[in-house]
């Protein structure tokens, strides 16, 4: 039997056309391995960079941390947020006895001032009846409007506001312009639990 | 919600403080009474009133108003001095769930108060008023549900002795909340009716009382509450204002009703006696009136300028009516108020009719429409009612308030004859008072009381009798329920006391033992079963009239009362008797059980009368044979 073995200490004997294309052809692929390589290193360094640079970044955010603390900060005010059942109760009252939010909502250019004037009562006297009746109103000031009244030191900023020239310290001297108004009595109606705060007039409708 | 509650009801707020701290600090007994309570259960308010026993001495009598928490719209809950006396019947579509709640409860049975004045004032089919008026209307069940009278059939009723009830348990219930510690059925109670209240309607006052568990009120009448207050507030001056021999004329003229009293001053070992002659018919005339009266008047001049009002314009009409005429009687230096009825819709501008009331208007038709200047010979007129009437109340057909003074004085004449310190002239056509307590809301205005002693001292001119004095310093609005609870503690035996005993004798009727004539009626006798003046607590029996009554079945007796015949003892037969001198009332039933007793077998029974220490009639059906009693029943309404 005829065995056919490759003995690889062979040189090659001639150098003809398939030869120079081997070897042109182990060229290029070596080539082509040595670029990938070399974009693979080129990529992983980059990306080293690149997580040096993150792992930098909390350290920045921690010292900025670290000097609000440190700062004299204020102490934070807390305004006091009004309920709005209360206001919407008000706005209900003066609907219900001055058919208050009728007459601000309506468009009053197209009136003469004599009807305006009749409706006014109307707004006039509720207004007037739901007031007396929910509130105990004073004057802060009993003194005479227009009259001089003298303000010692440590008066209530509150309850008189100075205006016009005001220089020098206390006691003060000037003349009263507004006396000024007070509640001194809130009588406002309880609310039972099925009461609709929003709801300040119901609609009306008669069978 | 309320952090100035302490500058606006002063005395209210310590009043609740020291209540607090006391019941805290002092173990009470449990069953204790405390307190007086007065109850005002008026035609249109209740007022209470009360005052802590124990922090009174002698000269420190100074009842509190209770602010009565109520809702005035669906959803909000108020607290007034007055609840006013009107019951609303809500539809269940009508009223959003959780909007009719109370601070004592989630749902009441009935809506009471001011809600029910608001409500149905655009609903006036669903409400109920004037309950109080219909207790004491001859000819109607008060138990049978009747109102609101002009009602649909959809509408469920209800009676006007459940109206009284559902206010004296809205009272109870905000007084309980108020006051846990001190239950109101183990307080003194006062309740006050009007003094010309019928044995039945006061009967149906105390029967509502024990159906809220007040078992325990007495009754007093109206105008005495309103002198209580008087000679309370005087603390102890009032000896230096009220004389020997003078005759007190209590007017009372309210929103609905005006009531007339005579109290006579008298001297006994010394002391100064109090004691009520007098008291007028129910007259259904008052405030309300007024009101309409000067609605009508302010309609009939829109009309002539050719406006026309729709129902709703003249109930707002009404309204403004009756703020406009405080104004004007409050402000002498005006002479007209406008008068603005706002339209229904939201549009406000344009839609509103305004007109004025005048001065003048007020006075022609209040002043002189009401309190006209007459002679004091003059009558109200009242003609005959025509044809059939509607189920209503039996409102005044005269509103001339001083023809019906006249009238009540001059039937009082001898109201006093059996008093030895007061002394008529012998020329007096009328009785004539010597002071004048006036009490009710419209008396406040200063005109028309002006007018009223204007009148009345024309009248005593007239006769050369000296003018009658004002008593002062009345509180017009409260001084019924503080009077009231003045009463709880005058009957401890402190301070004075008025005399009374019932303002009427009363009478059966019984046929006349005649024989019968054809064609006519049998005659019919009065006979007298309870004098004038029976004192609370005492009874008188009238053994030689026997009755036979038939077992199991019922038996009627037309009853009589009469508030002129003070000299007739019991057992006094009238054989004749003018229209004047004995009223009509509804018809008594007795009714004997057949328990032991054959039906059919007829009993011989006689009657006994007893007043209360409530303050209410009593009659009953006493056997001969073994002395077993039944009660009169009195609250049967002829036409049932």
């Amino acid at each position: 039997m005829n065995t056919y073995a490759i003995d690889l200490s062979l040189k090659p004997t001639t150098f003809d056309l398939w030869h120079v294309c081997l070897a042109g052809t182990v060229a290029l692929l070596s080539l082509i391995i040595i670029v990938l390589l070399l974009t693979m290193v080129i990529s992983r360094i980059r990306c080293k960079k690149k997580s040096a640079m993150q792992q930098a970044e909390p350290i920045v955010k921690i010292i900025e941390v670290e000097k609000l603390v440190q700062a004299p900060a204020p102490e934070p005010v807390v305004l006091k947020e009004a309920t709005p059942d209360a206001a919407l109760q008000l706005l209900g009252l003066l609907q219900k006895e001055a058919r208050f939010i009728d007459f601000i909502k309506e468009d009053i250019a197209a009136f003469s001032d004599a009807d305006i004037g009749i409706a006014a009562r109307v707004v006039h006297e509720g207004c007037n009846k739901a007031i007396n009746e929910h509130f105990t109103l004073a004057a802060v000031r009993s003194e005479q409007e227009g009259s001089k009244i003298a303000l010692p030191e440590g008066f209530d900023a509150a309850e008189v506001r100075l205006t016009g020239n005001i220089v020098g310290i206390a006691p003060f001297t000037g003349t009263l312009v507004h006396k000024g108004w007070q509640v001194t009595g809130v009588r406002l109606p309880k609310l039972t639990s099925g009461h609709k705060a929003a709801i300040v007039a119901p609609a009306e409708v008669e069978l | 919600m309320n952090d100035f509650s302490d500058h606006t009801q002063p005395e209210t707020a310590t009043e609740e403080v020291a209540l607090a701290n006391e019941s805290v600090a002092v173990e009470r007994p449990q069953n204790g009474t405390r307190f007086c309570v007065g109850i005002d259960l008026g035609t249109t308010h209740c007022v209470l009133s009360y005052a802590d026993l124990d922090c009174i001495d002698d000269e420190q009598f100074s009842p509190q108003i209770m602010a009565i928490p109520q809702l005035t719209s669906p959803g909000s809950v108020e607290e007034k001095q007055q609840l006013p006396s009107f019951l609303y019947l809500a539809h269940e579509a009508e009223l959003a769930t959780g909007s009719t709640e109370l601070p004592w409860t989630a749902n009441p049975d009935f809506l009471v108060g001011e809600i029910a004045r608001n409500l149905g004032s655009k609903t006036p089919i669903r409400l109920v008023s004037s309950a109080k008026s219909w207790l004491c209307h001859t000819g109607v069940d008060c138990k049978a549900a009747v109102l609101p009278a002009e009602a649909p059939d959809e509408v469920e009723r209800v009676s006007p002795f459940q109206a009284t009830t559902a206010y004296l348990q809205h009272l109870r219930d905000a007084w309980q909340s108020l006051h846990p510690n001190a239950p109101l059925d183990q307080q003194d109670v006062v309740i006050t009716v009007p003094a010309s209240f019928d044995p039945a309607a006061r009967e149906l006052t105390v029967e509502a009382a024990r159906a809220v568990g007040l078992a325990q009120a007495i009754l007093l009448e109206e105008p005495q509450a309103a002198l209580y207050s008087w000679i309370e507030k005087s603390h102890g001056d009032w000896r230096k204002h009220a004389e020997i021999g003078d005759i007190i004329l209590v007017v009372d003229i309210g929103g609905g009703t005006t009531d007339l009293s005579l109290i006579a001053v008298t001297q006994q070992e010394g002391n100064l006696e109090l004691t009520r002659v007098a008291v007028g018919d129910h007259i259904l005339l008052g405030g309300d009136n007024m009101d309409l009266a000067l609605a009508y008047t302010v309609k009939a001049k829109l009309e002539k300028d050719g406006k026309r009002l729709e129902a709703w314009q003249l109930q707002a009409l009404t309204h403004s009516c009756r703020d406009a005429k405080e104004k004007l009687f409050n402000h002498s230096e005006l002479d007209t108020i406008p008068l603005v009825v706002a339209s229904r819709g939201s549009s406000l501008i344009g839609g509103t009719l305004r007109t004025e009331l005048t001065r003048e208007e007020v006075n022609r038709v209040l002043v002189e429409g009401f309190l006209p200047k007459v002679a004091v010979s003059d009558r109200p007129t009242s003609r005959p009612r025509t044809g059939l009437r509607t189920a209503g109340l039996p409102y005044a057909q005269d509103a001339g308030i001083t023809r019906h003074l006249a009238a009540f004085l001059a039937k009082q004449q001898g109201a006093t004859d059996e008093l030895k310190d007061i002394n008529l002239p012998e020329n007096a056509s009328f009785l004539h008072p010597t002071a004048v307590l006036f009490n009710g809301g419209v008396l406040k205005a200063g005109a028309l009381a002006e007018r009223l002693m204007e009148v009345l001292n024309s009248w005593l001119g007239a006769e050369q009798a000296p003018e009658a004095r004002l008593l002062a310093g009345a509180d017009l609005d409260l001084a019924v329920a503080r009077g009231a609870a003045y009463y709880g503690y005058v009957r401890k035996g402190k301070g004075v006391r008025i005399k009374g005993g019932t303002a009427a004798s009363y009478y059966v009727g019984i046929e006349s033992a005649m024989p019968a004539v054809p064609g006519m009626m049998a005659e019919i006798q009065a006979l007298c079963i309870a004098p004038f003046g029976m004192e609370e607590g005492t009874q008188q029996e009238l053994p030689d009239d026997e009755f036979g009554l038939v077992i199991g079945e019922p038996v009627r007796f037309r009853f009589f009362a009469s508030n002129i015949r003070r000299e007739d003892k019991v057992g006094t037969r009238l054989d004749y008797w003018t229209k004047e001198e004995l009223d009509e009332l509804d018809e008594i039933e007795i009714t004997l059980p057949e328990e032991g007793r054959r039906p059919g077998e007829i009993v011989p029974v006689h009657l006994c009368a007893a007043i209360t220490e409530v303050g209410t009639l009593e009659l009953q059906a006493i056997s001969h044979k073994d002395q077993s009693r039944w009660k009169v029943e009195f609250d049967v309404r002829a036409g049932e």
